[in-house]
Parts: C-alpha cells; sequence; structure tokens
C-alpha cells in the first residue's frame, strides 16, 4: 500500500468531513457543548470562592492595551452622551431588587473604589496587562438589594451588533459578588477611552474577554437566562455557540 | 542484535490491555485535539513569550492561519473547535493520569519502560543508534524487549511531552489561574505557556511521524495487529 500526500489529504478531508457531520447532529451536540458544564463544576471546585485571578506590577503593564470587538457604538443615541462627557449616561440597575437605582458616573465615581492590576485574556488567544479602577459590583447589588430568587446579573449594553441587537452578557452570583468583580470606569488611570467601553464596563477576572461587557447601560437581576436573548445569557453564546461559563 | 537468542519465532503475548486501549484512545484523542487545536490557534496565529501578547506586541513566530483540509472544524469556527478541544481534552488527561497509574500498578513501567543497567552506557546507546540508521531492527527475544532509543522516546512523551502539554493547556484558563496562580507562574506566564503548548503539540506530531514510519519499517501489519490484538509474531532471527 502506497501512501501518497494525496491519499492522506483525502483521508484527513474525509475523517474531519465525518466530524463535521458528527458536530450537526442535535444529540451529538449537546453531549459535545456539555464539556463546559464539566469545566465550570471542576474549577467551581477547585478554587476558592473568593480566589483571586493574579494582580501584576505596574511595570508588568502591557504598551498598548488591544481594544476587541467593537471599537465604537456609533449609535446616534451613543454619540449623544459621548458628546457631553456622559452627563447624561446613567446605569440603571433593575429586575429582582428591593428599589431600583439609575447612577450616574459622578455618583459611582464617589462610591468605594477597587484598583487591580489584571490579565485580559481574549478567547481567540491574545493577553494584554491593564489596571483597572472602578466599584465592586457587589456594593452596587447591596445598593440595590438583590431579592430572594435573583441569581444571574444581566448587563446590557449600547453597542448594536447589528439589526438592532445590543450587546448583552451575563454571570452567576458567584461571579458577581467576587472581590475583583468590578465595574470599572478607568484603564491605567485614566477614563475609560470609546474603545475599551467608555464610560463603564464590567472586569469579571476570573473569564475570558467576551464576558467583560463594555459600555455598559444597565443591570438587571434575574432568576432564569431563559428570557434573555434566545436564552443562553449572552451575545456570542447566542449567535456564535460560545461557552457562557468562560472560565477555560 | 549482538548476540541473538537462539529461538523459535512464533506468536507471542506483546502489549496489555491497558496499553492497547490507551493507545487507540490517544490515536483519537490527540487527533481531534491536534485539529481543533490548529482551529483555535487560527483566531489568532501568533505567539509570544512572557505574561502578556496581542497584535501590537512583539511575537516569535507570526503564520498564516492553518488551511481548512486539517483544522476541526473544516471552516473557521472558533466556538466549535473550542467545543472539540474542550470536550477532548478533559478525556485525555484522565486517561493519561489512569494510564500512568495502571501502568505503575502492572509493573509496566519498571519492567518495560525503565532504563536497565547499562543501558545508558555510551556504547549501547551509539549502538542502538547504528541499528536504526541501518534499519537492523531486533529479532527474535530482543523484539519484545523496548531498545533504548525506543524507550527514551516512550519516556520522553508520556512523562514531559504529555504532561506539559496539559498543564500549559490549564493555564490557558482565567479559572484554572485563579485556582492553580504557581501553574502559570511554572511556564513563566500565560503567553509563554501558550507558545510551549504549541511547541509541544508540534513535538507531538515529529513524534508520530517517526512512530509511523517505524511501523511501517518492522511490518506494519504485525505490529498494528499487536496494538489491536495484543498478539506479535516474532520476528524470525536473521541467520
Amino acid at each position: 500500500m502506497i501512501l501518497t500526500r494525496r491519499h492522506l489529504l483525502l483521508g484527513a478531508t474525509a475523517t474531519l468531513a465525518g466530524c463535521d457531520r458528527l458536530a450537526r447532529n442535535e444529540s451529538f451536540r449537546e453531549t459535545l457543548f456539555s464539556a463546559e458544564n464539566f469545566h465550570k463544576w471542576a474549577q467551581r471546585g477547585l478554587m476558592a470562592p473568593d480566589a483571586l485571578a493574579r494582580e501584576f506590577r505596574p511595570d508588568q503593564i502591557s504598551p498598548i492595551f488591544r481594544a476587541n470587538g467593537t471599537a465604537n457604538p456609533n449609535t446616534p443615541a451613543y454619540k449623544a452622551l459621548w458628546r457631553n462627557g456622559f452627563a447624561d449616561w446613567r446605569l440603571r440597575v433593575t429586575g429582582l431588587v428591593s428599589r431600583d437605582l439609575s447612577l450616574s458616573l459622578s455618583q459611582l465615581r464617589t462610591l468605594p473604589h477597587r484598583e487591580q492590576i489584571t490579565r485580559h485574556d481574549c478567547v481567540e488567544g491574545w493577553s494584554a496587562i491593564g489596571k483597572w479602577r472602578g466599584v465592586r459590583l457587589k456594593t452596587i447589588l447591596d445598593g440595590a438589594g438583590l431579592r430572594s430568587g435573583a441569581r444571574y446579573i444581566v448587563f446590557r449594553c449600547a453597542d448594536d451588533m447589528g439589526g438592532g441587537r445590543p450587546y448583552y452578557e451575563s454571570i452567576d452570583l458567584a461571579d458577581a459578588f467576587h472581590p475583583q468583580t468590578i465595574l470599572a470606569f478607568a484603564l491605567n488611570d485614566r477614563p475609560l477611552s470609546v474603545a475599551n467601553g467608555a464610560p463603564l464596563r464590567l472586569r469579571v477576572e476570573r473569564q475570558l474577554g467576551y464576558k467583560q461587557a463594555k459600555y455598559l447601560m444597565g443591570i438587571e437581576a434575574v432568576d432564569s437566562l431563559a428570557a434573555i436573548g434566545k436564552g443562553k445569557g449572552g451575545f456570542w453564546e447566542d449567535h456564535a455557540d460560545y461557552d457562557w461559563y468562560a472560565g477555560i | 542484535m549482538d548476540s541473538p537468542t537462539p529461538m523459535v519465532a512464533g506468536d507471542v503475548k506483546r502489549h496489555r490491555l491497558s496499553t492497547r486501549i490507551w493507545h487507540w484512545a490517544n490515536a483519537l484523542l490527540l487527533y481531534t485535539l491536534f485539529t481543533s487545536g490548529l482551529g483555535i490557534f487560527n483566531a489568532h496565529p501568533r505567539l509570544y513569550w512572557g505574561q502578556y501578547g496581542a497584535n501590537l506586541d512583539r511575537a516569535w513566530l507570526t503564520l498564516e492561519r492553518f488551511p481548512g483540509w486539517i483544522t476541526l472544524p473544516g471552516h473557521y469556527s472558533l466556538a466549535l473547535s473550542r467545543h472539540w478541544h474542550l470536550a477532548a481534552a478533559p478525556l485525555f488527561a484522565f486517561a493519561l493520569l489512569a494510564y500512568m497509574l495502571w501502568s505503575l500498578a502492572n509493573r509496566h513501567i519498571a519492567r518495560d519502560l525503565a532504563f536497565r543497567r547499562g543501558e545508558l552506557a555510551p556504547r549501547h546507546v551509539w549502538q542502538d543508534i547504528r541499528n536504526h540508521a541501518r534499519l537492523r531492527f531486533p529479532t527474535g527475544q530482543a523484539a519484545l524487549r523496548y531498545n533504548v532509543l525506543q524507550k527514551a522516546s516512550y519516556i520522553g512523551v508520556i512523562f514531559v511531552v504529555l504532561p506539559v502539554i496539559i498543564l500549559t493547556g490549564l493555564t490557558m484558563s482565567p479559572g484554572m489561574n485563579a485556582a492553580w496562580p504557581w501553574l502559570v507562574d511554572l511556564f513563566g506566564g500565560r503567553q509563554s505557556a501558550r507558545s510551549i503548548h504549541f511547541i509541544a503539540a508540534f513535538a507531538l506530531v515529529a513524534f508520530f511521524l517517526v512512530h509511523i514510519l517505524m511501523v511501517v519499517l518492522a511490518g506494519p501489519m504485525n505490529e498494528i495487529r499487536s496494538m489491536i490484538t495484543g498478539r506479535y509474531r516474532l520476528p524470525e532471527d536473521r541467520p
């Protein structure tokens, strides 16, 4: 039997085509995608609830913090907010809370801050280290008073992902109350730039980049993700099969 | 071999069940992991050293995207490549752990893989290199034992390359980095770990190519049969 490069190529292509067909089968897909549950279970079991992501020294900060995803929401509503320095912008906190909140940027800046130099890991594989300053999400949620049924926090964003669908993401309470989970308004000692999510973005340091929702407009406490978007808890989760748990 | 033992050639039991199961599980899993891994790599085909690294930082390696015939899936889909990779990775890691423990318990490591006295002597190693270069494969009883180059490559793969590829894979995870911060330190940062993960993957490809070459040269049907059924026909002694 003489194996030529052509045979090998055909073999490889046929095998991979078989895998592709398999991945289109609904129940196989479910099995394949359920690895996410294993990783979430294993990681939550291995890490202490308050285990911190590594914090770096100032001299370890990336010279340029790469911005990814939406570089500028560019919607008329966002442009109007940007034009007067986000003075009219409000973060609305709604859903399963005892009292709805509407917070201005200056109000957020008067709340206790946290500063952290952390590594941002994009799902694509690159990393950038930056210094974030912001308010712990816990501070906001305690202020609003979570009601007993609340299990997830959903983030509503200003950037339009096409067809009038704004970006959204969600995390569970384990991450929402983590000490490093902050709503950041500054990167590397400067107010957040538009490319990096002005005026406010989420930092949830034990997960990948697509969870770090930019251009925050609203926070909603919910008991289930079923009614959010297509039900998987985030824009990329709903539209591109990304895992909701992005710890790996 | 230098002093061939006179021996009647015939069928002998060669590979244990544990080795055979692990071998074929690996064939499937490593194929899946390699092709899906290239799919993931295609999302950012640049490699860096250190803690961070993105487009504006200095890469030590920049490649074009790998073509569809070698990636899983065959079209670019970071999400699907990740699903394949992250589903296969734990199976692969726990299979290696089980195989290591099993091989320790049934003395496969001590009896078949560990170097014996004198095997690492330069003369012996040199002789083995010459035998390989002249394609003189062991016959008779000697064919039942691993030679020193074989042992070195199996030990290197089982105890170095495979653990390194699993551990560097774990350091890709921000969750695991919070759980086990020492692990990413061990590899000098997440981007170093990502580079090592990639290098280890291609070290395995090199192992695979030599492995296939050796199987073909040593008699593919007999070799493949021995890895399926465990039974192996001893090559007759050269006259």
